[in-house]
């Protein structure tokens, strides 16, 4: 796949193989679009979150049920989507990583660090599924610098 | 690259020397079972040299966070020593900087246990 094309999209199995090739497709995708180490980074560690939610809390690893990665270049921004076919999740009882009572806390930083890394960050929960967009756009000098400069 | 650990002993204190990715599964995994087969042959003094840790995810940092609090719920001190810029970023935007005791000098590090 190369991103001169639009879009492209795959679908996957709910296993932790997924998760790591999730991660490996968003940081080629990113280095192609130009994008800096550090964005490409911000943007391959969202989606490996992404993907862990998806195929840990969403799938539940069902063998059955599959995880649906897309990435789109839409102008000058980078959309990603992943789609899982689980139960939805309650987004109130997401509890806040920094609250003090919450720093020792060995779980729950995936979302705080994907809104973190991206311009923004969308979750859609319903019964059949969560669906989760990640957006990142083009910055400064770095990102597309390579096209530009030939 | 996934994760692997070698651990040493200097003037009563373990150091964990680290390299690699410490993410959802074996680099998870490694570091839990390191830890507590540090604890339960009664080494409670713990350094983690992440020097050579290129990368760390939120499972990764769920795991950094038990090694802390079991280390200490047995008496013990667990330290950080030598952190990447990548790691050094996450633990300051999940405000686990504050957390952890961090150390860049393994001389000094050890000599800081009580």
């Amino acid at each position: 796949m190369a991103m001169t094309e639009q879009r492209v999209s795959y679908t996957l199995d709910s296993s932790l193989e997924t998760i790591d090739s999730a991660e490996e497709k968003a940081t080629r995708i990113a280095t192609e679009l130009g994008f800096g180490d550090d964005e490409i980074m911000q943007i391959s560690m969202a989606v490996r979150e992404g993907a862990v939610n998806a195929v840990l809390h969403g799938n539940a690893y069902a063998a059955d049920k599959k995880v649906t990665l897309a990435f789109e270049r839409v102008g000058e921004e980078l959309v990603i989507t992943i789609r899982d076919q689980g139960p939805g999740m309650d987004l109130s009882k997401i509890p806040n990583p920094l609250a003090p009572e919450n720093l020792l806390k060995t779980s729950g930083r995936g979302i705080f660090l994907m809104r973190s890394f991206m311009d923004v960050v969308e979750i859609r929960p319903s019964s059949t599924g969560t669906e989760l967009k990640l957006i990142k756009r083009v910055h400064g000098p770095t990102a597309g610098g390579k096209e530009a400069s030939q | 690259m996934s994760m692997k650990v070698g651990s040493r002993q200097v003037d009563g204190v373990t150091i964990v020397d680290c390299s690699g990715r410490i993410t959802l599964g074996e680099g998870s995994v490694i570091l839990r079972d390191t830890v507590r087969d540090l604890l339960s042959k009664g080494n409670k003094k713990i350094v983690l040299n992440l020097a050579d840790v290129n990368y760390i995810d939120s499972s990764g940092i769920g795991e950094l966070v038990s090694a802390f609090t079991t280390t200490k719920n047995q008496g013990g001190e667990l330290k950080l020593l030598n952190l990447t810029k990548k790691v050094n970023d996450l633990l300051q935007i999940t405000k686990l900087y504050t957390v952890f005791d961090v150390k860049d000098d393994e001389a000094a590090a050890v000599k800081s246990f009580k």
